[in-house]
Order: C-alpha cells, then structure tokens, then sequence
C-alpha cells in the first residue's frame, strides 16, 4: 500500500517527482549537482545557493517514450528564475532539438523571475519562452505539469501557455501575477490574497481547466500526472505540434470572447454559472474525475 | 554566510562512487551532497550555512556524524538555510544511506 506522502505530487520535492512519474531508474541529469554550477548572483548578496540552481534536467524514459525533462523545485526561492536555472532550462530545450527525443515534459514549480538576479532572470524567462516555441517547430510536444505548493506564477506562467498542454491538479495554481502582487499593487479591496478560497476559485486547476486554460485535470498522485501526461503526447500527435497562425487566432478569439463576456464578472463563481455549470458551488469540492465528468460538456477551449 | 570546513581522518566506510544530494535549501532545511573522492582516507565537509555564529554546534554535529558512520574517502558539502541540528543529522543520515543502498 502506497501512502498519500509517497503518492502524492504536491508533497514530492522536485527529485522526488523525477525519481517516481518516470519509469525506474530511467533519469539521467545533465549538469547535476555535483557538477556544482551555482548562481553567481546570490554569493555576491550573501544569499544561499543551491548545488542545482532549484531546477533538474535530464532525458527520461515514460513508458518507454524518450522523454526530456525539467523539474523545478518550489522549495528553493520558490522555484524562481535565475540566470543559470533558466540557463539548464534553455540548454535542456535546444538539446531537445538535436535530440528529437518523443517529447518534452516541464514540471512547473515557481513563482517566475528570481528577483535577485534581476535583468539576468527576466532574460533567462524570455529565453525559455523562444526555446519552447523552437521545440515546438521542431514536431515535438511540449507539455508542462503544474501541481507543486508554490504553483506557475510570473513569467513561466506564460511559458506554461506556451506549451502544446497543461496537466493540472486542483492544487495546482497557474496565472501571471500571483495573489500577493495583485493585493499589493491594487489593493486588498481588488484582491485578498489571504483568503485561500478565492485564490484557488481565481488560480487553481479546475477554475484554469473550466477556462480552457489546462488541458486536463487531474488527482494530487504523481500517477495521474503520469497517466495525463502520456495521454496528452498521445493526443499532440493528432494536431499540429508546432504553434500556427490558425492556432494563434483561435486562441485570440477565445480569449477576445472570454473578455467580452466575462470581463465584468467578479466572482469565479458567478463565471462557472455563465458558462452552463448548474451548482457551481459543489465544484471546489469535487473529486477531479467526477469534476472533470460533470464540466466537460461546458468548459471552455475544449478540442 | 558563513563558510565551515571540518576534515576528519582514520574513517573506515568508503561510498559508491555515484554522487547524490539530498534535501533543499529551503527555510529551516538543507542540502547535502555527497561523493566518494581520492581524499587520502579523509573525510571532508564543506558547509555554507546562512545562520552566522554557530561553528561550535556544526563541530559537535559533524564530529557526532563521523562518529555514527567512520567514512573514508569521502567529500560532503552542505548548503544550509538554518537548520537545526537535528534536521541537519537526519540529512546526512539521509545521504549516507542513498549512497549505501546504490551500491
């Protein structure tokens, strides 16, 4: 029997993820840590630094596809964005294209840019952002999963947007600016980022899958992130893999539709109504199956 | 940030070769990575630890560490966020017993 500590993707550290979504033993790191390529930012403001910079990367094998692979850890700076982390991510990506590898998986944990590092970090972030649409125009799928404590916030938020697909869990949370910079730019009458409901109503996977933001939704087990994200390089074989002009004008479309009729609405709640779910109010409290069953007919942006 | 050597001789247990890390630098916690490395017979840790003035501490700590396990041939470096000691004893344990059971 398998505990909910072992099986769960919230409570796994980055390594952990690696170790248990892909098939045993199957990673190998690029650059680990022992390879000690630290930020040389943090040393100069007497910060510490960790042997990996807060994000692994490597090749994999997921049920036998090839598979290359990142994974932030949200528990050093909050997964944030240095120079050299974003850097492993780039050098991961372009390897990709040399590579050809079946896919590339992103295991988003992060709360953007890593502020200490400054211009070095936003660039880092737009790097990735090209690097992704490249892999994406080489035919191969990228597909981000966003299920750790410290959600996809930021700039890797618009990376995560990027990609072909999004798995989320309920806890998972994605969106640009996170819950305290809204409260903190605009003021707790805009946004109380303390109260935790809202901020899952406004950021949390089944509000993000009812937009059509995610692509899918899944439980907290890193098995059902395994099972979605085969599902989801399965199903990238069937469309384009690359970003289209087609694609890019749908996407504006939905979004230019979701403004104008839901631009006004306050409340997430009243949003879900909107759009034709009929006890809005049950959502959050739904197993992601039986969550899944009941808005599929209704949700947004589904293919 | 502080920065902490200890080197002690005469350990018996030599490592696989495979490195490994454990832990997270993260509030209250560390990282902890270990090798195996042509040290003499010596055992070497490195600390980086954010929390200044507790050298005393990390000696009795480290001195109890190689006490427990007597490894030779062996290099750890930590990057610590103020732990406590009783975290960072647990992650060397942690460390040593990934590099074991690879072997």
């Amino acid at each position: 029997m398998i505990s909910y500590l072992e099986s769960s993707y919230l409570e796994a550290t980055a390594r952990e993820r690696l170790q248990r979504l892909f098939d045993p033993g199957s990673f190998q790191e690029f650059l680990p840590p022992s390879a000690r390529v630290v930020s040389p930012h943090l040393g100069q403001l007497n910060a510490p630094v960790a042997f990996d910079d807060g994000v692994a990367v490597g090749r994999a094998q997921l049920a036998g596809r090839t598979v290359f692979v990142a994974a932030q850890e949200g528990g050093f700076m909050g997964g944030a964005v240095g120079e050299v982390h974003g850097a492993k991510l780039v050098g991961m990506l372009r390897r990709a294209i040399d590579e050809a590898p079946d896919a590339v998986l992103l295991l988003l944990e992060t709360g953007g840019v890593r502020l200490h590092e400054a211009n070095a970090g936003l660039i880092a972030v737009s790097e990735v952002m090209r690097a992704v649409l490249d892999v994406r125009a080489a035919g191969i799928p990228v597909i981000a999963l966003v299920g750790g404590a410290n959600g996809c916030f930021g700039g890797m938020g618009i990376v995560a947007r990027c990609t072909n697909a999004i798995v989320m869990s309920e806890e998972g949370r994605l969106a640009m600016s996170g819950p305290e910079v809204i409260e903190t730019a605009s003021g707790v009458e805009e946004f109380d980022a303390r109260d935790r409901a809202l901020v899952w109503r406004t950021t949390g996977g089944k509000h993000r899958y009812l937009l059509g933001d995610a692509q899918a939704l899944v439980a907290d087990s890193i098995d059902a992130f395994r099972a979605a994200a085969l599902a989801q390089i399965d199903a990238a074989s069937s469309r384009p893999v690359a970003l289209t002009l087609a694609a890019l004008e749908a996407e504006h479309a939905l979004l230019t539709d979701r403004y104008e009729r839901f631009g006004h609405v306050r409340e997430p709640m009243e949003l879900w109504r909107a759009i034709g779910v009929t006890d809005p109010e049950a959502l959050p409290l739904m197993e992601a199956d039986v969550f899944v069953e009941r808005v599929d007919a209704v949700r947004l942006g589904a293919r | 940030m502080e920065h902490l050597t200890y080197v002690f001789k005469g350990g018996t247990r030599t490592l696989a070769r495979q490195a490994d890390v454990v832990g997270v630098v993260g509030s209250g916690n560390l990282e902890v990575l270990i090798e195996s490395a042509p040290l003499e017979g010596d055992c070497s840790i490195a600390i980086a630890t954010a929390a200044e003035g507790f050298g005393a501490i990390w000696e009795a700590v480290m001195t109890d560490f190689q006490a427990r396990w007597q490894l030779r041939d062996a290099r750890i470096a930590i990057n610590d966020m103020g732990a406590t000691p009783a975290v960072v004893s647990l992650r060397l344990d942690q460390a040593v017993e990934t590099m074991l059971e690879a072997r």
